[in-house]
């Protein structure tokens, strides 16, 4: 081990050796929990995508590319996170103002930003990282647990970009912006009355959502949602099918390549939003379980870290970041099976598309270097 | 704030201890939903969705039957099924619709009409990967360039279906009918199993009357499919069984002839085979093409053919009703000698006109100055209306319906024509009822010379023509010659149902077929011209049919009547005359005269059958009558 030659590098004295992994600020254990989730993804995209080649070696070439991100952001101490956090919420903020106004997009959604001499982007991805991190930087300069105006003008900051998200629109990443930001100002010790204040006006606000705030084709999708058959042919047709699909799996399943859900295409967004359907219908019951039970170890990892993070933005960032994780895949495998409404998100690290991984990794990064620069001297 | 300032560490990493157990408590919960969800899905309603995955995928599909061909008697395919090639979209894998339906209006000729239809679907509510048709019937360019283009355009399918087809155009369209599209209905008539996947039905005609046999039956097949439809793999398969294919009496070079006979002229021709009754031409002039109406014909085509003062839609054989005029006359003087009003002896003189009593109105004969004596064998030969008036005066109408209706006029006794008219064939109780007038004497003298009420069409006038040509013995007209395939033709050929003509002295009948044979062959018969230079003998009557009466004494000359309001010009004839083997009748629509126009168009229908190589003509070489 190198764990010698590496300790001169951190200030202070040390507690126990630094190892390979520390010097790497890489977290061993997460990152094989997360190769092993984006292995076993890419064998049942191969299957998602009608057995297509191309979009594993594609999804492979994303998957290189976010490790390159999370390694990165693994580099940065915790303390640049939270020195930036203002200046990218207010580059957030104007990237966001600006696809309002000359973003691009297709299917009636204005997402992209294509500034001149970088790659297209959508700035709302980048937020999702961005949101917890100013919320975190904010609230972790107060007392804790926060008075009501922190409060305030914390949830305030978490629902500003949420709102002109949802302009795009683009609720599924709203939601997910959202709920980081929030779990941000749970984490911080929200007082439970404030809590059970904000369930009782989410009750009252629901209807009124719903008749000013939801569109269209929202409201159609949460109809859809209480009554499949009410349309099974146009919306009612995704839902019908991926039940369909994870119904006929059974306890074990098909078997790989043999989902006739999917590979018969009754089954739509096989390799995308609904390939936890893919999962169900040729590994079973049995093949859920065991997706679960990696996605519940990465937790377990994640939280271990935020508990053992040093400062309060470390550790309401990491807290953040893991539970808009578990976000992503209580409303991506609740909607697959027909338990929420059909909204945009993907299932993490196995659906197929690279913004989603990419920014995911980079969480994952942000945790790495939460925990691999602690300094040693705690108390 | 500023950093630095002194916070209870320790608390807030209790706080946020207690707050991460909170989380991971709802953590284990919401993984407990999902994973209870999935066991309600997986494990204990797995059943209901294996069924609906299998229903899902499994698909019985019918798979409709190919429809009979149909040939004429010498195997000459007349109506057959051709792969007609359509246009079709699927919009879900369209990635540009716009794009796209600019780039096929430019390849193809897609009408705007079918690209608005095709929007309008488009917006509907329908399945996923569902295809919708965009354009009909590719011509072969079309195909060759959407070939071509099609890797250009995702989401464009070209797709097969396999449509009635007629060769022969508008020869075949009044003689076999045609199908069309299923129309509403028909659907409440037809038997839904049998015809899942049948889109075209017999609309007319054979097509119609054989409808049952050439359909055949529905097969099915258990197919995998994808969403979008696409058989992906034949899991069970039970055939379904084609249609029959069908062989008609009728022969295209008669056919053909027919048409040829009548170019330039609205009219009809029928030809029967008088020993089978098996109808060989059946022509109504001018025709139309009934392909058109196959995969449905656009407005504009059909306005053109239905206002056309032509009437191409018109089936003049099987549907036109004209007065009969003399061709009547031969049938009339059967009826008189069975009834005993007349003799072979009998002579009446023929002034040129006659009156029913002395100051009664003169009916006039056509010719001026009379045919002096006359008896019944130059009352036909000459068509002298005077003894005609005199013995359909003598006779009554009770006696002159009796005997026409044996002869069929007055009725369809066709075996398996569709859409044939009765005619009419006036009565007593049928003015009473219609008119609500008695009949009168004059009523009588108009009906023996075929005038005044009396309508027949030319199919009833062949087939009257062959009850004499067979003296009395009937044979009805039929189009079914035979059934390829294990049906027996009796199985599908309704039965006879009409006696035959006994008449008390069999000879009378070679008296009134000499009589006809005069018309030919006599001195003076009215169709002699016609029958000049033809090695066998043949028996005929002339007949002209009054577009508008003239009134008494009334000179008309036709050159100063407009060519449409010209008499239509009628011949009836069958040859040889001691062995029939063909009946024909002819109407040339304002033709004039039935000697001049219409006895020379039936003395080539005879020529073309009667002296056709033997070895093309089985059915004659059969019955051993090879010479004429």
């Amino acid at each position: 081990m190198m764990g010698r030659t590496a300790s001169a590098q951190v200030s202070g004295s040390l507690q126990r050796p630094m190892g390979f992994w520390h010097r790497l600020h890489l977290d061993p254990l997460l990152l094989l929990l997360l190769m092993l989730l984006a292995g076993g993804g890419l064998v049942v995209l191969y299957s998602g995508a009608d057995a297509s080649m191309a979009a594993v070696k594609s999804q492979a070439i994303r998957f290189g590319v976010a490790f390159v991100a999370l390694f990165v952001f693994a580099q940065l101490d915790p303390s640049v996170y939270r020195r930036w956090s203002p200046w990218m919420y207010a580059a957030g903020m104007a990237g966001l103002i600006a696809v309002l106004l000359v973003g691009v997009g297709a299917k009636g959604a204005q997402r992209w930003l294509a500034l001149p001499g970088l790659p297209r982007f959508q700035p709302s991805e980048i937020m999702k990282l961005v949101v917890p991190m100013m919320a975190a930087w904010y609230l972790s300069r107060h007392y804790l647990p926060p008075r009501f105006r922190h409060v305030v003008l914390s949830v305030g900051l978490v629902l500003l970009p949420m709102g002109l998200i949802i302009q795009q629109p683009d609720l599924g990443t709203a939601l997910l912006v959202g709920a980081a930001g929030m779990f941000v100002v749970f984490f911080a010790g929200l007082s439970w009355k404030l809590i059970a204040g904000f369930i009782a006006l989410l009750g009252v606000a629901a209807p009124l959502m719903w008749h000013f705030v939801m569109r269209d084709y929202q409201k159609q999708r949460v109809l859809t949602l209480l009554d499949p058959q009410s349309d099974p042919l146009g919306a009612g047709w995704n839902i019908i099918q991926s039940t369909t699909a994870i119904g006929s799996g059974g306890w074990s399943g098909k078997g790989w390549l043999q989902g006739t859900q999917s590979h018969l295409e009754f089954l739509p967004e096989s390799h995308t939003d609904f390939i936890v359907a893919v999962l169900a219908e040729e590994f079973g019951f049995v093949g859920l379980l065991t997706l679960l039970a990696v996605y519940t170890l990465i937790i377990l990892r994640c939280l271990y870290i935020a508990v053992n993070a040093q400062d309060s933005f470390s550790r309401l960032l990491a807290g953040a970041l893991t539970m808009t994780f578990v976000v992503y895949i209580v409303v991506n495998i609740g909607m697959v099976s027909g338990l929420l409404p059909v909204v945009g998100v993907p299932l993490p690290l196995v659906s197929y598309g690279g913004t989603s991984i990419v920014t995911l990794m980079s969480a994952f990064g942000v945790l790495m270097a939460i925990h691999t620069h602690r300094r040693m001297i705690t108390a | 704030m500023a950093w630095g300032e002194f916070k209870d560490t320790a608390a807030e990493r209790r706080l946020f201890h207690r707050r991460t157990l909170v989380m991971l408590g709802l953590v284990v919960v919401m993984f407990g939903i999902l994973a209870g969800r999935f066991y309600q899905l997986q494990v204990i309603e797995h059943e209901t969705y294996t069924t609906i995955s299998d229903r899902n995928r499994v698909q019985v599909r019918s798979v409709p039957p190919t429809r009979g061909l149909i040939y004429d008697r010498n195997g000459t395919l007349i109506a057959e099924n051709r792969p007609v090639f359509s246009v079709t979209l699927v919009p879900e894998r369209v990635e540009d619709m716009d794009a796209t339906l600019e780039r096929l209006q430019s390849l193809l000729t897609v009408s705007d009409e079918n690209v608005e239809r095709f929007r309008r679907r488009l917006k509907e509510p329908r399945r996923p990967f569902q295809e919708l048709p965009l354009h009909y019937d590719l011509t072969e360019q079309e195909i060759a360039s959407m070939a071509v283009h099609r890797h250009e355009l995702p989401g464009v399918e070209v797709s097969a279906e396999l449509v009635r087809h007629y060769p022969f155009g508008e020869l075949n369209a009044h003689a076999l009918g045609y199908v069309g599209r299923v129309n509403r209905e028909e659907l409440q008539r037809i038997d839904p199993v049998n015809y899942a996947g049948t889109n075209y039905i017999g609309k007319s005609g054979v097509e119609k009357v054989y409808e049952k046999v050439l359909h055949g039956t529905v097969g099915y097949e258990h197919v995998e499919t994808n969403a979008r439809g696409r058989t992906l793999r034949v899991l069970e398969r039970e055939s379904p069984v084609p249609g029959e294919n069908l062989a008609l009496h009728l022969d295209m070079r008669m056919q053909k002839r027919a048409f040829e006979l009548l170019e330039g002229h609205r009219g009809a021709i029928v030809a029967i085979d008088s020993r089978t009754g098996g109808i060989l031409a059946l022509a109504s002039v001018p025709g139309f093409d009934a392909n058109q109406f196959v995969t449905g014909i656009s407005v504009d085509d059909y306005q053109k053919l239905r206002d056309s003062r032509d009437k191409p839609l018109f089936n003049r054989a099987l549907r036109g009703q004209y007065p009969p005029g003399s061709t009547i006359k031969p049938m009339l003087l059967m009826a008189g000698l069975d009834s005993g009003t007349v003799t072979r002896e009998t002579s009446i003189w023929d002034p040129g006109y006659y009156q029913i009593n002395d100051k009664g109105r003169r009916y006039r004969d056509w010719k001026r100055g009379g045919h002096g004596w006359v008896d019944g064998r130059r009352a036909v030969a000459e068509s002298c209306d005077i003894y005609f008036y005199d013995l359909g005066v003598e006779m009554g109408v009770d006696g002159m319906h009796r005997y026409l209706a044996g002869f069929g006029f007055g009725m369809d006794a066709t075996l398996d024509v569709s859409g044939a008219l009765p005619g009419l064939l006036p009565s007593r109780d049928w003015k009473q009822g219609m008119r609500n007038e008695p009949w009168y004497t004059g009523d009588s003298v108009n009906m023996s010379i075929g005038q005044g009420f009396f309508l027949a069409t030319p199919m009833q006038l062949a087939t009257a023509t062959m009850v004499v040509a067979n003296r009395g013995r009937w044979v009805q007209p039929r189009m079914l010659k035979d059934v390829e395939g294990d049906t027996p033709l009796e199985a599908v050929l309704p039965g006879e149902t009409m006696a035959d003509l006994t008449v008390d002295n069999h000879d009378d009948w070679e008296f009134v077929v000499d009589s006809m044979e005069d018309v030919m062959h006599g001195p003076k018969g009215t169709a002699r011209r016609a029958a000049e230079g033809a090695d066998y003998r043949m028996a005929g009557k002339t007949g002209t049919a009054q577009v508008f009466s003239l009134a008494e004494d009334e000179e008309y000359d036709e050159e100063e009547v407009r060519e449409r309001l010209r008499d239509h010009a009628l011949f009836i004839g069958f040859a040889p005359v001691d062995d029939p083997r063909i009946v024909v009748s002819v109407i040339v629509e304002n033709g004039g005269s039935g000697s001049g126009t219409a006895a020379p168009v039936a003395r080539a229908m005879f020529d073309a059958w009667l002296e056709r190589p033997d070895d093309e003509s089985p059915v004659i070489s059969q019955a051993g009558g090879t010479q004429p």
